[in-house]
């Protein structure tokens, strides 16, 4: 984004985000990032939607006939381990 | 706990109420199917009714089980004949992968805020292999040296795959209705 040749352009910086973000890196204080709001705005993204699945919780309900089953299915080992 | 380990029925199903949720949501997450996620919830409890008695507390019991669970589903998906690291996928471009090339000026961000329904629904979507590895590094907090173990995959491989699928969220989360009405 710059003229600067220290200072990468968008598609090496990207190529280089998965390794960056994993190392646990401050990223916004990269020198691609303090001079370009397009990759500026790609990482804040990234952070939100990272930050947004930490906040997903169990929601789903198994069914009530699914522990009956586990029951009958427990029975059945618990049986043949007996006859065996 | 004690009284599950020592054989008790009621010890049990007082353990299967207490983690149901948990360990359903993951396999639910992790397969995409309401029927396989009740299949797999099953099996996982099954294995536990069989195993409990090994546990020895070296770590906590939820964590324990949930290693157990999602052990239960990658099993399960090996034998459906699932690439877990599917070089397909990777290979396959996805939508806006360079933003640097694609992103304008209109179009919008995520503004530091997604709904939560839109992005359970924007994972669902996901390629399989993409949704296994955001939902256990994002969503269950698993590290990518324990990813790159369960997976036998890399760690460079784990990262590069989560990255992919973070950006494939990313599209997703910008066209939807939920998303764009916050901007």
């Amino acid at each position: 984004m710059t003229g600067d040749p220290k200072i990468l352009t968008c598609a090496d910086f990207q190529d280089q985000l998965p390794d960056l973000i994993g190392s646990g890196e401050n990223i916004a204080a990269h020198p691609h990032i303090q001079s370009c709001a397009l990759c500026r705005a790609l990482v804040d993204d990234l952070e939100t939607i990272a930050a947004a699945a930490r906040q997903l919780f169990p929601v789903a309900e198994p069914p009530d006939e699914l522990w009956k089953q586990i029951e009958m299915a427990i029975q059945d080992e618990e049986g043949s381990s007996g006859q065996g | 706990m004690a009284r599950a380990q020592a054989g008790d029925h009621h010890g049990f199903a007082q353990l299967y109420s207490l983690h149901k949720r948990r360990i359903y949501s993951l396999c639910l997450r992790m397969v995409g199917s309401v029927a396989e996620a009740e299949d797999l919830t099953q099996e996982a409890f099954l294995q536990l009714h069989r195993k409990i008695a090994t546990f020895r507390g070296d770590s906590a019991f939820s964590t324990w089980l949930h290693r157990l669970a999602v052990n239960v589903v990658l099993m399960h998906l090996r034998r459906k004949g699932l690439k877990l690291i599917s070089l397909d996928e990777a290979m396959e471009p996805a939508p806006d992968e360079r933003p640097g090339r694609s992103f304008g000026a209109q179009d919008p961000t995520l503004a530091g805020a997604i709904d939560r329904m839109a992005l359970e629904s924007a994972i669902a979507c996901l390629p399989a292999g993409y949704r296994l590895i955001f939902i256990l590094h994002d969503v269950e907090g698993y590290e990518h040296n324990e990813i790159a173990s369960m997976l036998d995959c890399s760690i460079g491989n784990s990262k590069s795959q989560l990255h992919k699928a973070r950006m494939r969220l990313r599209a997703a989360l910008r066209k939807s209705p939920r998303t764009e009405a916050r901007q």
